[in-house]
């Protein structure tokens, strides 16, 4: 089979047709794509591409998932991480069904995926026939670009096509179904050709000077400027462009969750995270600043609050990829639509020069009293039940902000996320715009594929664990080293936080009861160590972080713990509440 | 609440797309996701071959109508949106009427009434006849008032087509778009300089 695969390329590179498999066309392109690794779960209609997967085994790595929701994860940790785009196989119906949450997931957090699902023959199409959903309806509101492919010749195109527009602009999940006849037609193939450009496809506005220049003159004359970023400066690769800008405007800058890591936490411009339960002086001097310059970030609800009482003062700049963003949710007095990566430097030509002393420290005694407050007592408390904040902290002091760490959603990801060191981009991956409980433990193995040479934490609750713990078999079989900490409050915490706060401590079904996390693991043959006391936590984190392969820590947390500050919902960014 | 309703009127969308399976449910749910009716669509080839054109007619602000063009544009397969006022457009709905030959043969009232508005016959066999008549709603609304009375048998409407007032048609629009470099038009940012006035809910 390796001398049919050479026979391909010889002739194709010759301008020799040669006449191959649809499923065969779909690997020539993915091997002509880059890609290296696929996540994916076989099933009846996708068979054909499966057996002829056979063949490239040495080409292509095969991750087995043991559920396709926990391969869209994967894949979308692996792009996360490798910034390349990443590859999910699966069948039709239920299979296909089950990537819907990643699509959503990535769609609304920017991440580049090609999804393959298999379908029933063309010729059964509409006829409720075995394992037939319509995937390309079901996903259309969430995928960037879908296509259904019934014939083989469409195969090198439409896949060139699904690369261009997942990586390009800003970038999305694209999902291709593929009928099963398409996948065993044989055709002439003429060779695979990239795509570059589609007629009705703009990924990128033109950059426009005038509005470069309006800003640059609004930020010369600030006397109180902020910057938040989020991802469209890691999706953009722009983080050098952005530190050499924040670093010549001397701009004090906030970040979402998503934007961590594109400039390192310990930065001395770096004032923190934004939003509901990020840092107290991002939150409040959002509402003081004279000229907000918003960077590759899209104001989501979580990180405006109430959107009235929202920068009112200020006036705000807003660079994007997206069109559609400028003005959707804040309304900006000068728009900067283009790649950040090209912008930033035309704006950094034009600010001078300068250092904004008495604000930044307007911001540092916000954080001092955040460290009085809450900062001090959650990282280093030294009596009662351990803390979420602790384990971060003693995690930082073995990994030194060189790990990636990926997150799921609730109180444990929120502290996370406010306390872990990040010296590199790409090394902060959670679900931000979904909140996808249960994204964590796949996605730790994507990102692991996607940064071989990093060591990659997974931190999890003991509520979200249990909503894809089954991707311990994928860790069991490829032997993928990931680490996890499950931070076991024995609650669902972050409900649990807003019963108390908001519904009188009514408790409504948010007290979850977890199996032996250690046993469960061990049965996958994975190492693990469940901690109760304070002075095991070191020795524990450190067995994890020295133990050859995966391991599985399960920390035992007080119980009924708040994460703050908090921004309540409905109220205004500087309304941050300490306690 | 109040102040948004005043601000709403009706607005016609024009969208210049590939043809493209599929892309219609894309467009639809742009407006459903949002809870937003439309009020009337017509999606058919344009005068560029292989370019279809949509008009869709919906009634809310102009805000929310250049969001919804913004996420519309956004679809891999769309060229061009637009949106105009009803002022902006010529707009035109055709209508067919289907009554009885016979309550047309006997009255000679009903026969001067579809001359006075505008209405033809399209087909006239012995048991009914079919007249068409093509006008804004109101007109159209009016001839089934007048019909009504005598046996209106069967009545349908086409959605609104409209041409844009302020428009060079779309060909050089599309040489355009076959360039590999991202295009000029950009909309001109209205709230520069307007401070306090930008902010909404």
């Amino acid at each position: 089979m390796e001398v049919a695969q050479q026979e391909i390329l010889n002739k194709t590179a010759e301008k020799e047709t040669v006449n191959i498999l649809g499923s065969v066309a779909l690997l020539e392109a993915l091997i002509a794509e880059g890609v290296d690794t696929i996540f994916g779960y076989p099933g009846g209609a996708i068979m054909p591409i499966y057996d002829a997967l056979y063949d490239y085994n040495d080409k292509l790595d095969h991750i087995l998932v043991r559920h396709e929701q926990g391969g869209i994860h994967a894949g979308q940790g692996y792009a996360r991480t490798s910034g390349k785009v990443g590859v999910v196989f699966a069948t039709s119906g239920p299979g296909a069904t089950n990537l819907v949450t990643g699509l959503a997931d990535a769609q609304i957090d920017s991440t580049p995926l090609v999804c393959i699902t298999g379908q029933v023959f063309a010729h059964l199409l509409g006829t409720d026939a075995f394992q037939e959903t319509d995937v390309i309806n079901i996903t259309n509101p969430v995928t960037k670009w879908n296509y259904q492919v019934t014939d083989a010749t469409e195969i090198p195109e439409v896949l060139a096509k699904a690369f261009y527009i997942a990586k390009s602009g800003r970038p999305g999940p694209v999902l291709i179904d593929i009928t099963k006849n398409a996948q065993i037609q044989l055709f002439d193939y003429e060779g695979y050709t990239p795509c570059n450009h589609i007629r009705s496809y703009r990924p990128k506005p033109i950059v426009r000077m005038p509005y470069v220049e309006q800003a640059a003159e609004l930020i010369n004359k600030a006397k109180k400027p902020f910057i938040i970023w989020g991802q469209g400066v890691v999706l953009g690769s722009a983080e050098q462009e952005f530190k050499t800008f924040v670093e010549k405007s001397g701009i004090p800058a906030a970040w979402t969750i998503l934007g961590a890591g594109a400039i390192p936490t310990s930065h001395p411009l770096n004032v923190g995270m934004l939003g509901m339960h990020g840092n107290y002086g991002p939150n409040v001097l959002t509402n003081e600043c004279d000229v907000l310059i918003a960077i590759g970030m899209r104001f989501d609800d979580r990180v405006t609050g109430r959107l009235d009482k929202y920068a009112k003062q200020a006036k705000v700049i807003h660079l994007d990829i997206d069109p559609a963003e400028i003005d959707k949710n804040v309304k900006t007095t000068v728009p900067v639509w283009g790649d950040c990566k090209e912008t930033l430097p035309l704006l950094t030509a034009l600010v001078e020069q300068k250092q904004h002393t008495a604000w930044l420290n307007k911001f540092r005694g916000y954080t001092k009293q955040e460290v009085e407050a809450v900062i001090h007592d959650e990282l280093n408390p030294t009596s009662g039940e351990m803390t979420m904040g602790e384990v971060i902290k003693q995690l930082n002091d073995l990994t030194h902000g060189e790990a990636i760490i990926v997150t799921d959603v609730g109180q444990h990801q929120m502290v996370a996320c406010r306390y872990a060191q990040f010296n590199n981009t790409r090394s902060n991956i959670t679900s931000g715009g979904l909140g996808t409980m249960g994204f964590a433990l796949p996605a730790a193995i994507g990102a692991k594929y996607g940064a071989q040479d990093k060591t990659v934490v997974a931190i999890i609750g003991d509520g979200g664990f249990q909503m894809t713990l089954q991707e311990l078999g994928t860790i069991m079989q490829t032997g993928v080293d990931v680490k996890i900490i499950i931070l076991n409050n024995r609650f669902l915490g972050m409900v649990r936080q807003w019963q108390e706060l908001f519904n009188d401590r009514r408790y409504s079904f948010v007290d979850i009861e977890s199996p032996d996390f250690v046993a469960v693991a061990a049965a996958y043959r994975i190492p693990g160590k469940c901690v109760n006391e304070r002075a095991e936590l070191q020795g524990a984190l450190k067995e994890m972080i020295n133990s050859k392969g995966s391991f599985l820590l399960e920390v035992m947390v007080t119980k009924e713990n708040n994460v703050f500050p908090m921004v309540p919902q409905g109220c205004s960014v500087s309304e941050i509440r300490l306690k | 609440m109040s102040n948004q309703d005043i601000e709403k009127q009706e607005y016609n969308i024009t969208v210049y797309t590939e043809n493209q399976i599929g892309l219609l449910s894309r467009i639809a749910i742009i407006f459903t996701r949002r809870k937003i009716n439309i009020d009337s669509l017509n999606t058919s080839p344009s005068e560029i071959e292989s370019i279809h054109r949509f008009n869709i007619v919906i009634t809310e602000s102009e805000e929310v109508v250049r969001k919804l063009t913004r996420q519309i544009e956004k679809q891999v397969e769309v060229l061009k949106v637009y949106y105009h006022t009803n002022e902006d457009v010529i707009w035109q709905e055709l209508a067919l009427y289907k009554v009885s030959t016979d309550v047309i043969a006997e009255k000679v009232s009903v026969e001067r009434l579809l001359r006075e508005n505008g209405a033809r016959a399209v087909v006239i066999r012995k048991d009914y006849t079919v007249f068409e008549t093509t006008g804004h709603r109101e007109e159209t609304d009016n001839l089934i008032n007048i019909l009504q009375p005598y046996g209106l048998i069967e009545f349908v409407r086409s959605a609104r087509v409209a041409i844009i007032k302020n428009s060079e048609g779309f060909n050089a629009k599309l040489r355009e778009f076959e360039r590999l470099e991202p295009g000029e038009e950009v909309i001109e940012n209205e709230y520069l300089n307007k401070g306090a006035k930008v902010f909404t809910m």
